[in-house]
């Protein structure tokens, strides 16, 4: 049953990434210099309705709290960061992107998935000395949510509740995804229609 | 033909939300580890055993936490693997349905053309070498724009808003610096 729900979300996952234009680094790289921010209004909407409907479903008692997966908040998350940033703006691909990217017939995401498999790889071995450096120890509590969510495993940055912080975050997620212009250089060209 | 963003970004939420209502949140960026796992483990079989309660591997990064990324690497038909092998088969649709890409695109994207010209080797390299970067990071991290940025904040994680404020602290500079024109 799982393998089927891979498969079916998989794909629904890969289909919508493609038809949102997020599998073209062009439309990533004018996303990432700010000159044209459809996909960016597009990725802010989709946070704030997947955390309204999480939440929501949550409070109804129709989503199981036990679904969700916080990750460790921790130094190296931030530089890892800053490293695939600098990465995703050179190639115009993120990992989910570029094997999407490559499935569409984009030669240049072939090479990209050869990198990160290199890339990955490097980590692998690098891992211990990394370690040792102190930048993976959790910090600031480690698995933390912003708020306390009723029933989770994870402990609340903040005493509020979880779920409804989790919503009015939706809620201002789906503003800001409205507010920020289109073209905020004015730009008129479009980005293109693929 | 993309999509208004409006409606692809219910469409992307609602998959988003699908997800951690009959599974768990997206993630990607695992996967690359899984799949040089299994490279690996091919070329030399001892990389991953089996012990009396799952499994452990030489490598100390696949090894750790219990030993779940070796477990995925001997166990390759698991939920993530399977997921990131059914994103490329929907995405192969979508491009189908609306024509592809079109062979100049596929040998290199428009934006690359306006900045650097005809020069496909020349994107290959800035692929390969964004790739490299992007799953080190990814992996320092724990996680990818996916997993990080947009399960991350979905949940109101805090490793998600970090996460999110380092990519774009970096992206956006280089995005600038990189690609005057297009």
């Amino acid at each position: 049953m799982q393998i089927v729900l891979a498969l079916i979300i998989g794909a629904l996952f890969g289909f919508v990434l493609d038809r949102i234009g997020a599998t073209n680094p062009t439309v990533l790289i004018r996303m990432l210099s700010l000159r044209s921010l459809g996909l960016m209004k597009a990725i802010l909407l989709a946070i704030g309705v997947g955390s309204i409907l999480m939440f929501g479903g949550q409070m109804a008692g129709l989503v199981d709290v036990g679904h969700m997966s916080v990750k460790t908040a921790y130094v190296g998350v931030f530089i890892g960061g800053l490293l695939l940033g600098a990465g995703w703006a050179l190639s115009g691909f993120c990992p989910g992107t570029g094997v999407c990217a490559a499935a569409t017939g984009r030669k240049d995401a072939l090479f990209f998935i050869l990198g990160g498999l290199l890339g990955a790889a490097a980590y692998m071995i690098t891992y211990p000395s990394v370690k040792a450096t102190g930048i993976l120890d959790a910090i600031a509590g480690g698995k933390v949510t912003l708020g306390t969510v009723p029933g989770a495993k994870y402990d609340g940055l903040m005493a509020m509740p979880g779920d409804v912080l989790g919503i009015v975050l939706g809620l201002i997620f789906v503003a800001v995804a409205f507010a920020v212009p289109e073209a905020p250089g004015g730009d008129a060209v479009p980005a293109p229609a693929e | 033909m993309t999509l208004n963003w409006k409606i692809g970004g219910v469409a992307l939420g609602l998959v988003f939300f699908l997800a951690v209502l009959l599974v768990k949140p997206i993630g990607v960026s695992t996967q690359f580890v899984i799949l040089d796992g299994i490279i690996a483990d091919v070329v030399n079989p001892e990389l991953v055993t089996k012990t009396d309660d799952g499994y452990t591997s030489t490598n100390a990064y696949l090894a750790k936490s219990g030993g779940k990324y070796a477990k995925s690497v001997a166990n390759l038909l698991n939920y993530s693997f399977i997921f990131v092998i059914a994103m490329m088969v929907g995405a192969f649709l979508s491009a189908m349905m609306r024509g592809g890409n079109g062979a100049d695109e596929n040998k290199l994207p428009a934006i690359h053309y306006a900045n650097f010209g005809d020069t496909p080797i020349k994107r290959y390299a800035i692929a390969f070498v964004g790739g490299f970067i992007v799953l080190y990071g990814a992996r320092l991290a724990g996680g990818c724009t996916s997993g990080h940025m947009m399960s991350g904040m979905m949940q109101t994680a805090l490793s998600g808003y970090i996460f999110a404020a380092g990519a774009f602290a970096a992206a956006v500079p280089v995005a600038m610096m990189m690609y005057k024109k297009g």
